[in-house]
């Protein structure tokens, strides 16, 4: 129900060209920036497949913006524009449900950016996969738990967002561009400070997207052998581990978040802006 | 289902109003030991002027809001504790503003909303039509709430709060901002639901005296987060039966002369207000025969009467009663105030 309604809210483009915009060319853009940079860099070697592995990374890399988005923005479209989220959590579905509701209308037009932007690298910058590295069973997996560990932390998003009284509209690209960093997308995490790996190892992105990455492509050029050593099967056990970890960060989260904004009589302020 | 639909006790709200650098941060008493009970059935009415403190207490009846102090139960449940338990049984409506998904047409925005309360698809169009057939909006069904008036739209979200068939139903100034002929479908459709079963229960709040006197079976009259009175609306106004109240109107009055007005012996109570270049004075008097001496201190003053009317008490005058000035003079201040 939740999900009927967030499609009807993402699919409500008036302009045709405004979804267009959003779902096809603003992702594109995004790869095309990429396409330029590793060209420099690279004197256009596209053929290598260090190219291959970063631009499908980024590709999907989309997904983590657009459901970590698709459920924060959730709280902040229903409590300031719709004036409904007081009904919403008054209502006897679990707000959480209704949260991971929306957020999978996100998954819907977040897929087609992902798919349109893969399409496009295949078709005009020639990536290529031989089908005996296409591993369907580990694609399936890898992408059921993964999107489980993103829709948990769009609910640790939404669950702050839930007490902040500012303006918070971007703050899931925004925190989706700053783990981007983090994730293995565009460069591998060994390659970043020492000081900083820590990080990229707690986060689920960078195993998320090697997994991902195996499954279409096959095993890791050499510039990304961070997971070298890890099997397909310690890499899905970790990703169980994390999505199961992130579930109880969420609950947690909006558990304590909801309580201080029943406190602070939040739940149906509007900001001033 | 216990016979206390709504049983509060003790209750209070404290906001803390956070302080912005140099300035400490504040706190405010929205209730102070607020005490209600309202029994299964009963068409209650809180009665007050704005910052009363009316949607605090139904934020916390409806789980939005906790309480600093003091218990609820609504439905038998605790509004705190068991909060899961107060929620399947109960629905809310806020009047004056504007809710609701503007994309969907009005009948998806309803029928959206019963889903989540799990009524069957078939059954949940069927009651939509019924009540929109009852408050005139049936040829809007399809239309995309964004084109409604605010009008229609605060009847389709009133609609909302029917539509699930509450145990207990609450209405936060169901008909503020509606024109005349939307407020006599809102108060018919209200007492229509009322008749229909008589374990539903419905508290309402609202600032129009009139409103709360004609619609509800008991009012709770609340002024700066206390409770002064509860009681039906006649008793409320039974209170007054020994005073006599005329409304006079005269020729202007200066503000010096109705400070000295009220010092008149027998004269309770005095308010005043000014229109068209004619000055209202409701008087409140011990007993009739006090009207002379004021006749005749007036026309000392140089006031000339244009009108006399004795009249029956109503609410209004229980307000100023309780608690010494007119609500309309309470919203001036509030509003001065803040
Ligand atoms: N979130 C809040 N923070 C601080 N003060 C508030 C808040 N909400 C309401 N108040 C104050 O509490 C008082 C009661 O408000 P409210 O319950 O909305 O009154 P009513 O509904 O009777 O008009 C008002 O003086 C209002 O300014
Ligand atoms: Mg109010």
């Amino acid at each position: 129900m939740a999900t009927w309604l967030g499609w009807q809210i993402e699919s409500n483009w008036t302009d045709p060209l405004l979804f267009a915009t959003y779902s096809i060319i603003k992702p594109l853009a995004g790869a095309s920036i990429l396409v330029v940079m590793y060209a420099v860099i690279t004197h256009g070697n596209f053929s290598a497949p260090m190219f291959q592995w970063i631009y499908v990374g980024s590709a999907l890399y989309l997904y983590v913006g657009s459901i970590m988005t698709g459920i924060s923005w959730g709280v902040v479209d229903d409590r300031e524009r719709y004036r409904m989220l007081k009904y919403l959590y008054a209502v006897p579905t679990p707000f959480a449900v209704y949260l991971l509701g929306r957020g999978v209308s996100r998954f819907i037009t977040g897929s087609f950016s992902v798919w349109i932007t893969i399409l496009f690298g295949v078709i005009f910058l020639k990536i290529r996969q031989s089908p005996e590295h296409f591993h369907p069973a580990l694609f399936v997996v890898g992408l059921v738990l993964g999107l489980a560990t993103l829709a948990s932390m769009g609910l640790v998003l939404g669950a702050v967002v839930l007490t902040l009284k500012t303006h918070t509209e971007q703050l899931g690209d925004a925190v989706a561009g700053a783990l981007y960093l983090f994730s293995g997308a565009a460069f591998s995490i060994a390659m970043l400070p020492a000081w900083l790996r820590p990080l990229a190892y707690a986060l689920p992105l960078g195993y998320w997207l090697e997994v991902m990455r195996r499954s279409l492509l096959g095993p890791p050029p050499a510039q990304f052998a961070t997971f070298a050593a890890w099997s397909d099967g310690q890499l899905l056990l970790a990703l169980l581990g994390f999505a199961a970890g992130y579930a109880l960060l969420a609950a947690g989260t909006l558990k304590v978040c909801v309580h201080s904004a029943r406190e602070r009589g939040m739940l149906d302020q509007v900001s001033n802006f | 289902m216990t016979d206390l639909s709504v049983d509060v006790q003790g209750l209070g709200r404290i906001y803390k109003t956070r302080g912005s650098p140099g300035s400490p941060g504040r706190e405010f008493s929205a209730l102070t030991d607020v005490n209600l009970q309202v029994r299964r059935g009963e068409l209650f009415g809180l009665l007050g002027p704005n910052g009363a403190g009316k949607t605090t207490l139904i934020k916390i009846l409806t789980t939005l809001l906790s309480p600093t102090s003091g218990s609820a139960l609504v439905a038998g449940y605790d509004v705190a504790g068991e909060s899961r338990k107060v929620r399947p049984r109960i629905s809310m409506v806020s009047g004056g503003e504007a809710s609701g998904y503007g994309l969907l047409t009005v009948r998806e925005n309803l029928w959206m909303f019963s889903q989540f309360y799990g009524i069957p698809s078939g059954e949940a169009n069927r009651r939509i039509e019924a009540m929109l057939e009852v408050l005139h909006m049936s040829d809007r069904l399809d239309t995309k709430s964004a084109e409604l008036s605010t009008g229609l739209r605060q009847k389709m979200n009133i609609v909302r709060g029917f539509l699930t068939d509450p145990e207990v139903l609450f209405l936060d100034e169901p008909t503020l901002g509606l024109d005349v002929g939307a407020s006599r479908d809102v108060r018919a459709f209200i007492r229509e639901w009322m008749k229909e079963d008589p374990n539903r229960t419905l508290l309402l709040t609202t600032h129009y005296m009139v409103e709360a006197d004609e619609l509800c079976d008991r009012i709770a009259i609340i002024n700066k987060g206390r409770v002064l009175a509860c009681d039906t609306p006649e008793n409320l106004k039974k209170r007054l039966q020994g005073e006599a109240i005329f409304q006079l109107e005269v020729t202007p009055v200066p503000a010096a002369a109705v400070t000295s007005l009220e010092s008149l012996p027998g004269l309770h109570k005095v308010t005043h207000h000014e229109a068209d270049g004619r000055s209202r004075l409701d008087l409140v008097l011990e007993e009739e025969s006090a009207l002379s001496s004021v006749l005749a201190h007036m026309t000392g003053l140089g006031i000339h009467l244009l009108s006399l009317t004795k009249r029956e008490p109503t609410l209004e005058d229980v307000f100023v009663e309780l608690v010494g000035t007119s609500m309309e003079e309470m919203e001036h201040d509030v509003s001065g105030g803040a």
